[in-house]
């Protein structure tokens, strides 16, 4: 059997810091009260925001997951912002300059761009807390967070289900990937011989991995039912009741909660 | 006394219509450990399947005393405990201890009797400790020791293994035959593996083409090299 596994799909940074070390709940809750915070800011209420990226640094510093490793990772997300680049056209206002592409004339105003940048800086901000939750706990610990959020229980078990096997399945695709590249040596150098298989040969043989991972996801479904219904699994997802929450943790999700309410309550106070 | 296990003129064919079992007997007492062995695609993990209800076919199942049906699947799936040949089947729950958990809870325990149950089916297979483990990080050796853990946990009579040695490396598997051999249960194991059959299995039935060649002595069988031979097997 091959044991060269797929590691880097799970983003869990494993280290000491008190947040590590804080319930997921607590840690769940308050990302979620973050993401919502920022998103009910209104635009423009530039030192609220300035107020929340001070708030979620402090998280990341005091991670100890280093702001590079959660700067790279946020900047995955930017080019999904650019889809906001229209506001800063369509939005009526003091105008600012006029482009000219052929036939099109756009006009920039001010009101618009302003919306864009805080669209953009939004964005930013949720993303942050979305790497710190996901690097700082780990998987199995947010899904009991889920549950104890009262999220469906069916719908927790399917995600624990698509982690779980995520892995196994890209396990597979990583040996298929790997008896294909065995038996793919390049042609010899003959006068007619392409430098690189031709694209649709490659589409073929993607298109037949894709193909095999579905049937042997398929087949691994049915096995994995049957060793469910093996365990006496009828068709309800039951588990293991979670412990309560420790005072600490109660403190910490009100002492956010707090902080988050008065920013909010600043941004919608004077910018609303 | 009831047998563990008793198959009556069992037949299973796939939705394909290919026949993978034909007219199967045999029984197995309380405490007894039995080795099923036949070349692959003989039909030995279908017929397991068929221990415990995952796969239905004409014929008559009398499993610790419940004879198959509809309504003992319950008490039939608490009895037999059946570890599958692919850990990565079996291990469907993020953590060792939920797997291991699995079983119990939906047996109905209380709290307090599901962690005891995870507990000593851990400490059964060495793995104490180890509940918070991620199922995916563990190597081939523990996954199989977490598997039989998730059903040993359900305290069962009669412990069905499919091909346990598969894929293990030597002390993996030396590990995994000295854990069986100190298991009480009664034990139907199906396997390639013929040394440890001789080690650890007094009786061996031989399936080939979904029908039993032959049924008795361990040591009978592995001194037939002609038998072996005939039905893909190799003598020691
Ligand atoms: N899902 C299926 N659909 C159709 N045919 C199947 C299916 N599973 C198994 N078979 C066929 O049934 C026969 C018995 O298969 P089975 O898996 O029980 O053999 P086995 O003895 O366990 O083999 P191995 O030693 O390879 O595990 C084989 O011919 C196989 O091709
Ligand atoms: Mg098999």
């Amino acid at each position: 059997m091959i044991s060269v596994h797929v590691h880097y799909l799970d983003p869990h940074r494993s280290l000491d810091s008190p947040v590590h070390a804080l319930d997921a709940r607590v840690k769940f809750i308050l990302t979620v009260a973050f993401i919502l915070t920022v998103s009910l800011t209104p635009y423009a209420a530039w030192p609220v925001f300035i107020l929340l990226l001070a708030a979620v640094l402090s998280v990341e510093i005091l991670s100890r997951l280093g702001l590079g490793y959660v700067q790279r990772r946020a900047s995955l997300a930017l080019p999904f912002v650019l889809a906001a680049l229209p506001l800063a056209f369509s939005v009526e206002g003091t105008n600012l300059f006029t482009m000219r592409l052929g036939a099109w004339t756009q006009t920039a105003s001010l009101e618009g761009l302003e919306r864009f940048l805080s669209v953009g800086f939004k964005s930013w901000l949720s993303i942050q807390a979305a790497i710190v939750l996901t690097s700082s706990t780990s998987f199995p610990d947010l899904l009991r967070a889920m549950r104890a959020v009262r999220l469906p229980r069916l719908l927790v078990a399917m995600f624990g289900l698509m982690w779980r096997y995520l892995f196994v399945l890209a396990d597979e695709a990583l040996r298929l990937m790997r008896a294909r590249a065995a038996r793919s040596g390049r042609p010899g150098p003959r006068a007619d011989s392409r430098p690189m298989p031709s694209f649709a040969w490659r589409a073929r043989v993607a298109g037949g991995m894709a193909g095999s991972l579905f049937l042997r996801a398929f087949n691994r479904s049915d096995r994995i039912y049957g060793a469910m219904l093996s365990r006496c699994y009828d068709g309800e997802v039951r588990s293991l009741p979670l412990s309560s929450l420790s005072p600490s943790g109660w403190l910490t999700l009100a002492g956010g909660f707090s902080l988050l309410i008065l920013l909010l309550s600043l941004g919608v106070l004077f910018w609303g | 006394m009831h047998h563990s296990i008793d198959v009556r003129h069992l037949f299973f064919s796939y939705p394909d219509g290919h026949p993978a079992l034909e007219d199967v007997t045999f029984r197995v007492a309380p405490g007894e450990k039995v080795a099923l062995v036949g070349p692959n695609g003989a039909g030995k993990s279908t017929l397991l399947l068929h221990l415990n209800g995952i796969l239905t076919g004409p014929g008559e199942l009398i499993i610790c005393g419940h004879t198959l049906s509809p309504a003992t699947l319950g008490p039939i799936r608490a009895a037999v405990g059946m570890v599958f040949q692919d850990p990565d089947d079996q291990l469907f729950s993020p953590t060792v201890l939920e797997d291991v958990a699995f079983g119990p809870i939906y047996m109905g325990l209380s709290e307090s009797q599901v962690r005891e149950r995870v507990r000593t089916a851990l400490a059964s297979v060495g793995m104490s400790g180890q509940e918070s483990r991620v199922s995916h990080h563990l190597s081939n050796g523990e996954k199989k020791r977490v598997a039989i853990a998730s059903v040993l946990a359900m305290e069962p009579e009669v412990l069905v293994l499919d091909e346990p040695t598969a894929g293990l490396d030597p002390r993996g598997r030396r590990n995994l035959i000295n854990l069986l051999r100190a298991l009480p249960q009664t034990m139907l194991v199906s396997s390639h593996d013929l040394q440890m059959v001789a080690e650890l299995l007094p009786r061996t039935i031989l399936l080939d083409r979904g029908r039993v060649i032959s049924d008795g002595s361990t040591a009978a069988l592995l001194a037939d090299p002609h038998l072996l031979e005939a039905h893909g097997l190799e003598a020691l």
